[in-house]
C-alpha cells in the first residue's frame, strides 16, 4: 500500500513479545471456552488474519495434544462495497479444505473495527456448510463505538479505543519488516 | 445511441489484444474461481444485480451453458437470447439489436457469432462490456484460456512448452485464440493437417512475438508424426463435419487415417504429453476412442475449468481486478 509511505507512527501499542503473550492468552482462552481443543476449526481471514490463525492454531496443539483444523478465508467476493468501490478488488483463494459441518469456528482477524469483514466472513462460511458454532478472535478490538453492525468478538488480543481518524498497524513478520502494533495518523491530521 | 463508455467496463475481444501480463492475470484469478464450484453452495454474491446477456447467434451447448453457470455462480442474472428466438431472424439489424439490449442495461454481453469482428463492433456500440464467445474463425478466447488453464494445472507453466495442435486451422477460431495465447507465453507451437485446411502464411498471428524474440514460435508441419513428436501437449481440433462437402479432404475415413490421433501417434510425444479437445469431438476420426478415454486425455479437465475461467473473465469484465493498488 503506498499510501502507508505517508502515514505518521503515533504511539507503538505491542512489541513483538507482548504480541506473542497475548496470542498465547487467546489460545488459552479459546481452549478454555470449548473445552480443549476437540473439533476445533480455525479459519483465518486474509490477509493477516492468516498467520494469526496459524500461531493460535500452533499454541493451541503445544497445549492440547491436538492439531486444530485449519483454513483460510478471501472474502473479496462477499463485500458490502463491491458496487460501490472504483474497480472490484483483487481475488485471492480460499482453502476451506475440511467440512465445516458440526464444526466449533474460530474466526480470526488481526482487527476487529467496523465489522463488516466479519460479516462477509461468517456470510461465506454458511456457504460451506452448517458449522456447530462460530466464534470470533481478534488481536486488536478498536472499540464497540466505530461497529457499524452487531459484531463482537469472543476472544480479544487487546482492546483498543481509537479514534476514526487513526489507523491501526499490525505488523506480521510474514508481511513486514517487523512485529509490532503501532497507531497511526496521516500527516496532515 | 449514447456510446459514452461507463469508467468501469473491459471487454474481452480476443487474445490478440491482451498483453501476456494480462493474460497471467486472467489465469491467476480464474484458479481462485475454481475452489466455488466444489462448494456445498456454489454461489457467491460478488456480481449480485448486475445482468450478463449471452447473445448467441450460432448454435452452442456447452460454451452457452459454461457461460450462464458462471454468471449463475457469481449471482449475476443471465438471460440467454439465441438467434432463433431473436428478432434478427425477423430481419433487425445487429447494431439495431445491439441498441435495444443496451436499452435494457446490461452489463454484460457474452457473444457468438458465424462472422468475425462482431464482438469488436458491439464493444464501439454498446455500453456493456462485451465477451467474445467465438466470432467466425477469428478468435475463441475463452477457450484458449481454460486450455491453458488445463495445461498451466498439469504442467505448471506454458513458458518453454512445446505445443501440437491438428486439424483444421483454417477454419479454427480455437487454433487462432490458443496461437496467440501459447506464442505470447513463451509456448513453441507446431501445427499440421491436411494443407487444405493450413494457411501458408502466418505472420499475420505471430508478427510481434517474432520480432521480439528473434526465433520462430510458430512452426507448420507437413506430417502430424512431425508436429506431435516430443510434444509435451498435443491439441486435437474438431473435423467440422459440415466441411466435408467442400472437398478440403477427400472424406473422413481418409482424413482419420492421416491425421486423426491413435495411440501409436501419441508415443512420439513425451511420455508425459496430455491431450486435448475442445469438443464435441468425433470418436474415430479426429481422436480414436482409446485415445479419447486415456488418462493422459484431459477433456473433462477442460470443461470444469471453462466455468472457473468464464467467471473471472465476467468478473473482471464487470469492474474486477487482477492487480492491486
Amino acid at each position: 500500500m503506498a499510501a502507508d509511505l505517508n502515514l505518521v507512527e503515533k504511539s507503538r501499542v505491542m512489541d513483538a513479545s507482548a504480541m506473542n503473550r497475548a496470542l498465547r492468552r487467546l489460545a488459552t482462552e479459546i481452549v478454555e471456552k470449548n473445552n480443549g481443543a476437540e473439533n476445533l476449526y480455525l479459519v483465518g481471514i486474509r490477509r493477516r488474519g492468516v498467520p494469526i490463525a496459524e500461531r493460535l492454531r500452533d499454541k493451541i496443539e503445544a497445549l492440547e495434544n491436538i492439531k486444530p483444523l485449519f483454513g483460510i478465508l478471501d472474502i473479496t467476493l462477499y463485500r458490502d462495497d463491491l458496487s460501490t468501490v472504483g474497480a472490484n478488488p483483487v481475488v485471492n483463494r480460499t482453502e476451506l479444505d475440511d467440512d465445516v459441518d458440526g464444526k466449533k469456528i474460530i474466526l480470526v482477524d488481526d482487527v476487529l473495527y467496523t465489522g463488516r469483514t466479519i460479516r462477509a466472513a461468517l456470510d461465506q462460511l454458511m456457504d460451506f456448510g452448517r458449522p456447530k458454532k462460530v466464534q470470533l478472535a481478534v488481536l486488536i478490538d478498536r472499540g464497540v463505538e466505530h461497529r457499524e453492525l452487531p459484531i463482537q468478538a469472543d476472544f480479544i488480543g487487546k482492546y483498543i479505543p481509537t479514534k476514526q481518524n487513526e489507523i491501526i498497524k499490525v505488523m506480521l513478520k510474514e508481511f513486514d519488516e517487523t512485529e509490532a502494533v503501532g497507531i497511526y495518523h496521516r500527516p496532515n491530521e | 445511441m449514447n456510446t459514452e463508455k461507463p469508467y468501469r467496463r473491459r471487454d474481452l475481444l480476443g487474445i490478440r489484444e491482451l498483453a501476456a501480463s494480462d493474460i497471467i492475470g486472467i489465469l491467476d484469478t480464474a484458479e481462485n474461481f475454481r475452489e466455488i464450484s466444489n462448494r456445498e453452495v456454489k454461489k457467491v454474491p460478488a456480481l449480485r444485480g448486475k445482468t450478463v446477456i449471452n447473445l448467441f447467434f450460432e448454435s452452442s451447448t456447452r460454451t452457452r451453458t459454461s457461460f450462464e453457470l458462471a454468471a449463475k455462480r457469481l449471482s449475476a442474472d443471465a438471460v440467454n437470447i439465441s438467434v432463433s428466438s431473436s428478432s434478427l431472424s425477423k430481419g433487425e439489424t445487429l447494431l439495431d439489436t445491439a441498441a435495444n439490449l443496451d436499452a435494457m442495461a446490461p452489463d454484460c454481453i457474452v457473444v457468438r457469432h458465424s462472422s468475425a469482428g462482431v464482438p469488436h463492433r458491439l464493444a464501439k456500440v454498446s455500453r456493456a462490456a462485451i465477451v467474445n464467445a467465438g466470432d467466425g474463425a477469428n478468435e475463441h478466447p475463452t477457450q484458449a484460456l481454460l486450455d491453458a488453464m488445463t495445461i498451466r494445472e498439469h504442467k505448471g507453466q506454458i513458458d518453454g512448452l512445446s505445443v501440437a495442435i491438428i486439424g483444421d486451422i483454417v477454419h479454427s477460431r480455437v487454433a487462432r485464440s490458443n496461437i496467440h495465447l501459447l506464442t505470447k507465453l513463451g509456448a513453441t507451437v507446431r501445427v499440421a493437417g491436411p494443407r487444405t485446411l493450413v494457411p501458408k502464411d502466418f505472420s499475420f498471428l505471430i508478427r510481434d512475438q517474432e520480432l521480439a524474440s528473434g526465433k520462430r514460435p510458430l512452426e507448420v508441419c507437413d506430417h502430424v508424426e512431425d508436429a506431435i513428436r516430443d510434444a509435451d501437449v498435443v491439441m486435437i481440433l474438431r473435423i467440422q463435419r459440415e466441411r466435408q462437402d467442400s472437398a478440403y479432404f477427400p472424406s473422413l475415413r481418409e482424413y482419420s487415417i492421416h491425421y486423426g490421433l491413435t495411440n501409436e501417434r501419441l508415443d512420439l510425444a513425451r511420455r508425459d504429453a496430455i491431450v486435448l479437445h475442445p469438443g464435441p469431438m468425433n470418436r474415430g476420426i479426429e481422436i480414436a476412442s482409446d485415445v479419447a478415454d486415456s488418462s493422459r486425455s484431459l477433456i473433462l479437465d477442460q470443461v470444469k475449468y471453462g466455468v472457473a475461467v468464464r467467471m473471472a473473465v465476467l468478473y473482471l469484465a464487470t469492474g474486477g481486478n487482477f492487480t492491486s493498488g
